[in-house]
């Protein structure tokens, strides 16, 4: 089987999300990348350096720069004519484009896979998780979006590609990016942290937070994190936000702060190798979950645990 | 301009959801159903354009079982307008239910399609960016604020980094996130008047669409079961085994 797999970048650098669902592509055949953007050629060349790549389109327009499905899903379709699966990593981006090309295929799209059981054969979670459903394709192509912590990463470099330049069919004309809010920040993005401090309602408004987890999170390195409820709340942006419809996170040691532990947040972060939970109700669901649990007020343990550390 | 408002009846958000024990499924029978809470936020979404003058008509769709009227119904109470139920007792794929409502967008001629970005039994995330691609149109997913400005759209997008903002022209598609709004409770009196508000029965053959799946669920099975830990006294316990962990 031969597979086309998006890669995610921000025209300058490749993002580490690829490495995860190149993976999950050479488990089903030959490995090709798709870098599309403009003046992403440095991309392309990093992306020829992952191993076990075959070859890596480029498609570098202005139409590609912003990533707007309405212009990549008909050049990724185009592509498909001589490739067997399309797949990409269940970002935002990934989210975005993949089911568009898959109605453009007319293929019905496989979302979020944690392992490859056979050609066509994949397990996936539904319910937030709370079930893992194992399902086969029987479309004729595939279209998939991986789950980034359910697979290991691809050696970033070994690989030798060749880089081949597609034209695609440009700017559909149907929108047009306006501008965006990211956040910059210096600690670790939370889908590649080792730790992470993440904080829930308890932490009572923005300014607390930041007095109370933030230097823990520095202390340690850490990437952070949060609940719903904390972020619906405005305490963080809502890049910040950890379960069923933020991000998925596993790092190795994930930190939870005054978060009680609702199905939605325990979604986005039960699969972390060693949960540690601060909370000052005993009964809180967390502690279910959690290999170390501390029971006690946060306002008194963070600071002290940030001090000790 | 008219909206289409595509919902979905699922399990209800506070019911914890149990796999049966032969493997075919979750269980469902007896179980609390709901709308759809992104479907909720794009009902309330609809409403709010409708209020400021930028929507005449709003229409809600449903795509299954006969109970699915009572999930239009909400969404009369909430403020739409009228409903239009797609009765099937299968299960619909969102590729399937794409391909319904471009039908429906055909014939009705929508400015906008609000939908949620996903339904929170199956997670697939999908319907939105299918009925976009299906209709050749403009698609605007994971929304935490909409504004129309004459024929175009601007939508706000929670994107992994942060926000985007891009402009759409319509007629669009917009898929909800969490943020775009809090969706009102109906009042008694407006579940009252919904009652009466029209509500039109069809089948996906009415609209000429293959709803057989693509996707064979083989099995559906419980996750790995993470056991509770152990409790430490205080931070200086805590702290021991961090450092035991290496990670201090």
């Amino acid at each position: 089987m031969k597979t086309l797999v998006w890669v995610e970048h921000d025209n300058a650098s490749l993002k580490d999300a690829t490495l995860a669902t190149v993976t999950a592509a050479a488990k089903l055949g030959e490995v090709h990348l798709l870098v599309a953007g403009s003046g992403c050629r440095a991309v392309a060349e990093a992306a020829a350096q992952i191993a076990g790549v075959g070859k890596v389109h480029l498609a570098d327009n202005a139409a590609y720069e912003h990533g707007l499905a309405e212009n990549i899903a008909p050049l990724i379709a185009d592509l498909m004519a001589d490739h067997d699966a399309f797949l990409a990593p269940a970002t935002t981006t990934g989210k975005n484009v993949a089911p568009r090309v898959a109605a453009l295929l007319d293929v019905m799209q496989v979302s979020d896979i944690l392992s490859v059981e056979g050609e066509k054969t994949f397990t996936r979670p539904i319910y937030a998780g709370n079930a893992i459903a194992t399902v086969e394709s029987t479309d004729a192509k595939l279209v998939i979006t991986v789950r980034g912590t359910a697979f290991g990463k691809a050696d970033a470099t070994g690989g030798s590609a060749a880089i081949e330049d597609v034209a695609g069919p440009g700017d559909a004309g149907l929108s047009s990016f306006v501008g965006a809010e990211l956040a910059k920040s210096e600690r670790p993005e939370l889908t590649s942290a080792k730790i992470i401090v993440s904080g829930g309602r308890a932490l009572k408004d923005a300014a607390t937070f930041e007095e109370y987890i933030m230097p823990l999170a520095d202390k340690l390195g850490a990437g952070v994190g949060a609940s719903r409820a904390a972020v619906d709340a405005g305490y963080v942006p809502n890049d910040y936000q950890v379960g069923q419809t933020g991000k998925i996170v596993a790092p190795e040691v994930y930190i939870a702060v005054g978060i009680s532990g609702a199905i939605q947040h325990l979604a986005g972060m039960k699969d972390s190798k060693t949960i540690i939970a601060i909370n000052k109700d005993e009964d809180a669901p967390i502690f279910q979950v959690a290999d170390i649990g501390l029971v006690a007020d946060l306002f008194k343990a963070v600071p002290e645990l940030t001090e000790k550390l | 301009m008219k909206i289409i408002v595509p919902v979905k009846r699922v399990i209800d958000y506070n019911v914890k959801p149990r796999v049966k024990s032969d493997g075919t499924g979750v269980d469902l029978a007896n179980v609390k159903m709901s709308m759809n809470p992104f479907d909720e936020i794009a009902v309330e979404e609809a409403i709010r354009l409708k209020e400021a003058g930028k929507a005449e008509e709003i229409v809600a769709v449903s795509v299954g079982p006969a109970k699915a009227q009572e999930t239009l119904r909400t969404a009369l109470a909430m403020g739409a307008d009228r409903a239009i139920l797609v009765e099937t007792d299968a299960e619909v794929e969102p590729l399937a239910v794409a391909k319904i409502l471009k039908a429906i967008v055909a014939e009705e001629n929508p400015g906008l399609v609000i939908l949620g970005k996903q339904a929170i039994d199956d997670d697939s995330n999908q319907t939105g960016q299918m009925l976009a691609a299906l209709l050749g149109r403009p698609q605007g997913t994971f929304a935490s604020k909409v504004e129309i400005d004459g024929d175009s759209v601007a939508v706000t997008r929670e994107v992994d980094g942060g926000l985007e903002t891009v402009k759409l022209a319509m007629p669009a598609i917009v898929t909800t996130d969490l943020r775009l709004n809090e969706p009102r409770y109906a009042s008694l009196p407006n579940i009252m008047k919904a009652k009466k508000k029209p509500l039109d029965s069809k089948s996906p053959a009415d609209y000429g669409v293959e709803i057989a799946p693509r996707l064979k669920t083989l099995k559906v099975s419980e996750p790995p079961v993470r056991q509770a830990g152990i409790k430490v006294p205080d931070v200086d316990a805590l702290v021991a085994k961090l450092k035991e962990m290496g990670v201090a």
